[in-house]
């Protein structure tokens, strides 16, 4: 399968990448790690006239310290971000979402950032992103601005980043010291979610403080599980207890039928795996 | 466009048109049929090779993203008739049956045994979970992935 003819570039800068974009409009596809843009070209489900590639741009490749927050840029690859010991530290539940994306090839190439304006509700990373409150950082025409992750994911495959527009980085609150977990429900190890559940727990005490539970594939977009978070909190971090506290979390979603499974099935599965979820984030 | 890679330890300097992807590139180009395709669907990993040292779908990745970059394929592993561990270990464990996946197998090793040298059992096979086997041989596989690493092979139960 090859791809349609496309025109290509790769811009040494933000700014030459933003001046590609404005010229080219939605004619232009961005490409980063291209792990999610190749397969639907060579599918030919999408045919840009210009493939913009932004892999080659030193300012966004880095992930740093950004006062209470880790920031990834744009060019940091699934395998960078699993590297780097500040998110080890204090992004354990991106670390745990990042070993379940793929394979070792996939994330060698594929980016963070690169998923997340991709936005695919069965991807692992939307969900962890947005239980962690992260923050995107997208540049346009008229320079910068912070978009929380609550209001980035607007549908399937659509995002707040405009046609003219890059998210350059995301920045995500440390979240040091919480326990996490990503349950991931597969039939084959390295394909997207049936349906996946992020958890973060602080628990002081064998009591769990707060709570944070993100979901994917439940809907067309990575939902926050706000209901099963309030209920979480003052709860041991026991079995019982816990199961209790997320039984509903399928309640108000709308997940997909398919092949995999029915929207009935998922809601089920998604109460079992949020236990189990936020039980082994909790070190139970 | 034109795009200067290094292949094998040999830098070649080509014309291509920006949508040809890095396996085709390898193998119609530079005749490197070493390398195969397997799905070209980025699932199967019998297209992988090692981009600047890390293991890639080349049938996921563009000619021109490789270009100023460093490509070992199947066909840069041995030096001449002596065979690197991982070649070695396949061909005493037989960690093979039709051979179409071992080219991606054998690459995807190692990497893996570049980042982890002595690994379990168990992050021998997620460390694989990206290559497929049509044949069912995975058994071999793994089994010949640990004997490359030096590790004494059990017979499919857990590590001494």
């Amino acid at each position: 399968m090859i791809p349609p003819e496309f025109d290509y570039a790769a811009p040494g800068t933000v700014s030459e990448a933003l001046a590609l974009l404005a010229e080219h409009g939605d004619e232009a596809k961005v490409l980063a790690g291209g792990q999610s843009l190749l397969p639907v070209l060579r599918m030919r489900l999408n045919a840009p006239g210009i493939v913009i590639d932004i892999s080659r741009i030193e300012e966004i490749k880095g992930i740093t310290e950004s006062g209470d927050a880790v920031r990834i840029g744009a060019g940091a690859t699934y395998q960078d971000v699993l590297d780097s010991a500040l998110v080890s530290e204090h992004l354990g539940l991106l670390h745990k979402a990042l070993t379940e994306v793929a394979d070792a090839q996939i994330r060698h190439r594929g980016t963070v950032c690169g998923a997340l304006v991709h936005a695919d509700p069965a991807g692992d990373v939307g969900a962890p992103v947005l239980a962690l409150d992260a923050r995107m950082v997208i540049q346009g025409p008229d320079g910068e601005r912070t978009v929380d992750a609550s209001d980035f994911f607007v549908d399937l495959f659509e995002t707040a980043v405009g046609e003219d527009e890059l998210l350059t980085a995301v920045e995500i609150p440390k979240h040091t010291g919480w326990g996490a977990h990503y349950e991931k429900f597969v039939r084959v190890s390295h394909q997207w979610a049936i349906i996946g559940i992020a958890a973060a727990v602080r628990v002081e005490g064998g009591t769990i403080a707060e709570a944070k539970v993100g979901l994917t594939n439940m809907g067309s977009t990575p939902l926050r599980a706000t209901s099963v978070e309030q209920a979480l909190v003052g709860k041991e971090a026991t079995e019982d207890a816990v199961a209790e506290a997320c039984a509903q979390v399928g309640e108000g979603t709308d997940p997909p039928s398919d092949l995999n499974g029915q929207a009935d099935y998922r809601k089920h599965v998604a109460g079992v795996l949020t236990r189990r979820a936020v039980v082994a984030a909790a070190g139970g | 466009m034109n795009i200067t890679v290094k292949v094998d330890g040999t830098s070649y300097t080509d014309e291509v048109e920006p949508r040809t992807l890095l396996v085709y590139y390898l193998r119609e180009t530079l005749g490197k049929t070493g390398t195969v395709v397997g799905c070209d669907t980025s699932n199967c990993g019998a297209c992988t090779v090692l981009l600047d040292g890390r293991s890639v779908k080349s049938c996921n990745v563009l000619a021109v993203q490789a270009d100023g970059h460093e490509v070992t394929t199947i066909e840069g592993l041995a030096d001449g008739e002596t065979l690197t561990p991982v070649q070695e270990a396949f061909r005493e464990c037989h960690a093979l049956q039709c051979g179409f996946c071992t080219p991606g197998m054998i690459m995807q090793a190692t990497d893996l045994l570049a980042t982890n040298p002595s690994p379990t059992e168990d992050e021998v096979r997620v460390g694989m979970e990206g290559n497929l086997c049509r044949c069912t041989g995975y058994h071999n596989i793994v089994k010949a992935v640990l004997q490359a690493s030096g590790q004494p092979a059990s017979s499919g139960g857990e590590q001494a």
